[in-house]
């Protein structure tokens, strides 16, 4: 067992309705009780879907459980199909039917419906949202491919698939148009965009491709492996998220189809490279930042981060422990220590002794660093409902660079503010109670204290003067100068820290 | 009592058409959604829910953004392990609970919330409570319900806490009558009930569930009970059980509501007429003054109810009566003939009730009555109004107070809003 509070991820099943509910004619029944309804929500209300998810719940109830749950799932699925005549059904059963143990699969090939019916096995106890996504992807597309044919359409351009879109997911949508308009601009059409959209139609023509993308490895890796190893189709899997992502990605498109990426790159659209160098950026520099949330975004915000922000990546993690080697390796190349965790309060902890100045995160980690007084950016799923934005917003491309640059510097104090603060630390706006302007002003929820872990033999005591000193220390990076000066002190054996001790650490540590 | 208009009885014969009776996909939350407004309202208790990631995952959806302040629930997650029986559930479950009890010594109460799973695989928390509660008294009690889909329907997740909290409660020893009002209410709410029950000369009231669980109130054959929420089945049995007998009352939703809930307890007292009248014309008077402030915009619309939180034949029979909206389908996932009485005989005749669900096929019943408005869930909101028909989500009901005098223009602003905004929108 395990104490969860909040979750990164639901259960698998939740990862088969978010790869239904982004396809069409496409209907999911899933055997389940009452209550499991509430997923539907995450989709009417969080991503505002105009349409329920295609998605029929058998409702069984603890009176059904001696007699023929078996019968209502076939009931079930017999309906759906009289009222819904979708092209494609995929059945599977919830955490709990999977324990009564009813086979859906069976239970639903039994019917001999005209259409393809795909059993899903999603061990709920074991597996989560993401797994179940990318399971299900590859299960469709096993079940629904076909090898490419004579009907193929003669092309004259090269072209691919885009693979891993689905919904409630992190600007998929935006993403989607991004890359698009990308591989068009280079000469290289899109063949189909799966799960995103597509028809069980448009599955069975993935092999017509020359190549697949890869956007989301979460959700299409296996299935992307699987069409290699079947139809020899190759993939990409670098994801163009930062402006050196998508120039990796051009160069391997370009090695892949020898299409020309010169005008493309002369074009690029990227304001980045731009912003990043103009001297009101200078600010930027070494800002420190702690990066959480899904396998990819979190490989890639850690690149643009250092590399194309100047930032300094103080500590990144993970919850997709699938994909925990590639993080650990990244971690290991910035010389930090990687979280993997699907524990928020590992992450609130760890943010708490890093006393970063920029949180970049999911949904949670934006409600812990507004609980520290600490600016954030979400660039991860799970996300909430503000984080599917009207304007257009990509996360990938030279357009996504751009979004992306204005969304993290938002939440940042401006250079001369920075100045301001420093040089005016007794303003009482600056004080230790009070929230900063740019994050709502206010009373502080929570002092962002950061007590290094108390010592067996810690016997520091902090002098009058020194608290002085350290109250006039501008708040973002109080937390920061408070430990480096314990460090120092302990190192030395230092038992009172005076206001000598915090400027010696200062000059040691070097800020 | 006779001066009052709102204890005029219809004595009307409730022989009214077929109820709908379904059974089929139900787009109603579990039992342990109420654990979002549960662990607000009493205080130093914490809820404990035993059972899968999907529902740590319910509970988070259904709670939105109340994510800030650290809360007072969480789920034990049960993985491969607990059920290949690699690790004793039992343990696992000790394990937990310490680990929690250490982390939030401000606990005094904890429920072990049995979920779909832990029913299933028939993990007895009744015994598990027992042998906590041996372990950790007199620091912390530790209760258990099941707020289960397979057995509990949103609402009745309360009905499941609240009776499970019964059998501790003391003896009452008093010769005098005391009242107890049961179901969790807003606390604003439950203030004005306490003044109002106060100024009418009923000195001993209590409140079920308590803010704090020390303060669990005295039961016994002298108490009378009112109930303020209509999903308290198997509360008001235990209730029962305990020696207390049900005051006969309606809900007090909107000005009449209200007056006669009133009335029900000042009958058993008997205050005088003049009193009543005294202690409840300002209030009455401030209902109506709000109310009517709505007429024009309410008047004639067409509600139709689909099932959710059994708030629904009080909320129906407000607006038909108060209001003069007209009433469609009102559409309840379980009718408490007995609760309900005194609602049912206020109902319009031509309405159209109807218990349990077949979402799809209510859908098409939805369409086909052509309403102004529809109360729904989450799920099927943003859909109808993808398509022009307005909605009021019916989980506001219960997340706004809506109950009293003060609260009753408030509980017709929350159907009057959806219908302005669209007025109002021009794209």
């Amino acid at each position: 067992m395990q104490l969860t509070v909040w979750t990164y991820e639901g259960p698998p099943h939740v990862g088969a309705m978010r790869v239904a509910t982004a396809m069409k004619d496409v209907h999911y029944v899933l055997h389940a009780p009452q209550g499991d309804t509430y997923a539907d929500l995450l989709f009417t209300m969080i991503e505002r879907r105009a349409e329920r998810p295609p998605v029929t719940y058998t409702t069984f109830q603890a009176r059904d459980l001696g007699s023929d749950t078996a019968q209502l799932f076939q009931d079930a699925v017999r309906d759906a199909y009289e009222r819904f005549q979708p092209k494609a059904m995929i059945v599977g059963a919830s955490c709990t039917a999977e324990l009564i143990q009813d086979d859906p699969g069976g239970l639903a090939e039994a019917l001999e419906l005209p259409i393809p019916v795909i059993p899903l096995e999603l061990p709920s106890y074991q597996r989560k949202e993401n797994w179940g996504a990318a399971e299900t992807f590859y299960y469709i597309v096993k079940a629904l491919s076909r090898p490419a044919g004579e009907n193929s359409p003669a092309r004259v351009r090269p072209s691919c698939n885009l693979l891993g879109p689905t919904a409630l997911g992190f600007r998929h949508r935006d993403d989607v148009a991004e890359l698009t308009g990308l591989l068009r601009m280079l000469g290289v059409d899109i063949n189909v965009v799966a799960p995103w959209e597509a028809s069980p139609d448009d599955i069975a023509r993935l092999a017509d491709a020359d190549f697949n993308v890869v956007m989301y490895p979460e959700i299409a890796d296996t299935a992307a492996r699987w069409l290699k190893r079947t139809y020899g189709q190759p993939f990409i899997d670098t994801v163009p998220i930062g402006v050196s992502a998508t120039r990796d990605f051009i160069a391997e498109v370009t090695e892949l189809t020898n299409v020309d990426p010169g005008p493309v790159l002369a074009d690029a659209a990227s304001r980045l490279p731009w912003y990043s160098r103009s001297i009101d950026s200078t600010y930027l520099t070494g800002k420190r930042v702690f990066i959480f949330g899904d396998a990819s975004h979190v490989l890639a915000s850690a690149r643009i981060a250092r590399d194309e922000m100047a930032f300094e990546v103080v500590g990144l993690g993970t919850y997709s422990r699938e994909f925990a080697r590639d993080v650990r390796a990244a971690a290991a190349d910035l010389g930090v220590e990687a979280l993997i965790t699907d524990d928020y309060l590992d992450v609130e902890e760890r943010v708490q002794e890093l006393q970063p100045e920029l949180v970049l995160g999911t949904q949670m980690e934006r409600h812990v660093a507004k609980r520290l007084g600490i600016g954030c950016a979400v660039i991860s799923a799970p996300v909430h409902v503000q984080d599917y934005p009207a304007a257009y917003s990509p996360q990938m491309g030279f357009e996504g660079a751009n979004t992306i640059f204005d969304t993290w510097v938002h939440p940042l104090m401006m250079g001369l503010e920075e100045h301001l603060l420093g040089m005016f630390s007794e303003d009482f706006e600056f004080s230790n109670e009070t929230r900063p302007s740019h994050l709502g002003g206010g009373a502080r929820v929570a002092e962002a204290t950061t007590e290094s872990a108390p010592q067996a033999d810690d016997v520091l005591q902090w002098s009058d003067d020194a608290e002085k000193t350290l109250s006039r220390i501008p708040f973002f990076v109080r937390g920061k100068a408070r430990r480096n000066t314990e460090t120092f002190a302990r190192e030395r054996g230092i038992a009172t820290i005076t206001s000598e001790t915090l400027y010696d650490a200062k000059a040691h540590f070097g800020r | 009592m006779s001066g009052n208009t709102a204890l005029k009885r219809d004595t009307r014969d409730s022989t009214r058409g077929e109820i709908i009776r379904e059974r089929g996909q139900r787009e109603v939350f579990c039992g342990l959604t109420g654990i979002v407004w549960l662990h607000r309202k009493i205080q130093d208790a914490f809820f404990l829910v035993v059972g899968s990631r999907t529902c740590a995952h319910l509970i988070q959806s259904a709670a939105g953004v109340m994510i800030f302040a650290e809360p007072r629930f969480a789920t034990a997650i049960i993985s491969e392990r607990d059920l290949a029986g690699l690790a004793d559930m039992n343990d696992e479950l000790d394990r937990e609970v310490e680990k929690l009890l250490a982390r939030r010594p401000d606990i005094k109460l904890l429920f072990l919330v049995g979920s779909c799973p832990s029913e299933v695989i028939k993990l007895d928390l009744s015994r598990a409570a027992e042998r906590l509660s041996g372990r950790f008294m007199p620091d912390v009690r530790v209760l258990n319900y099941s707020g289960s889909g397979i057995e509990t329907t949103f609402t009745q997740g309360e009905d499941a806490c609240l009776a499970s909290l019964v059998p501790e409660m003391p003896a009452s020893t008093s010769a005098e009558p005391e009242l107890l009002v049961a179901g969790a209410l807003a606390d604003v709410v439950e203030d004005q009930f306490r003044t109002l029950f106060a100024d009418l000369g009923i000195e001993r009231v209590s409140f079920l569930p308590p803010q704090r669980s020390g303060e669990l109130p005295a039961i016994g054959s002298n108490t009378r009970y009112l109930l303020a929420q209509p999903f308290l089945t198997d509360t008001a049995r235990a209730l029962e059980e305990r020696g207390a007998r049900r005051l006969d009352a309606p809900f007090p939703l909107g000005e009449e509501g209200t007056t006669a809930w009133l009335a029900a307890a000042a009958r058993e007292w008997g205050v005088s007429d003049e009193v009543f009248e005294r202690v409840t014309a300002p209030g009455r008077e401030r209902a109506r003054l709000a109310l009517g402030r709505y007429q024009d915009e309410l008047a004639g619309k067409r509600v139709f109810f689909f099932p959710d939180s059994q708030l629904e034949v009080p909320l129906a029979r407000f607006l038909a009566r108060e209001l003069d909206m007209q009433l469609t389908e009102v559409g309840t996932p379980y009718l408490h003939r007995e609760h309900l009485a005194r609602e049912l005989e206020w109902l319009p005749d031509d309405v159209q009730l109807s218990e349990g669900q077949d979402v799809d096929k209510q859908i098409d019943r939805c369409w086909a009555a052509e309403p102004d408005i529809v109360v729904c869930g989450l799920g099927l909101a943003n859909p109808f109004e993808a398509q022009g028909i307005t909605t009021k989500w019916s989980i506001e009901l219960l997340f706004t107070p809506v109950h009293g005098y003060e609260q009753a223009g408030d509980c017709a602003e929350l159907f009057a809003r959806p219908l302005r905004r669209r007025e109002a929108l021009r794209i």
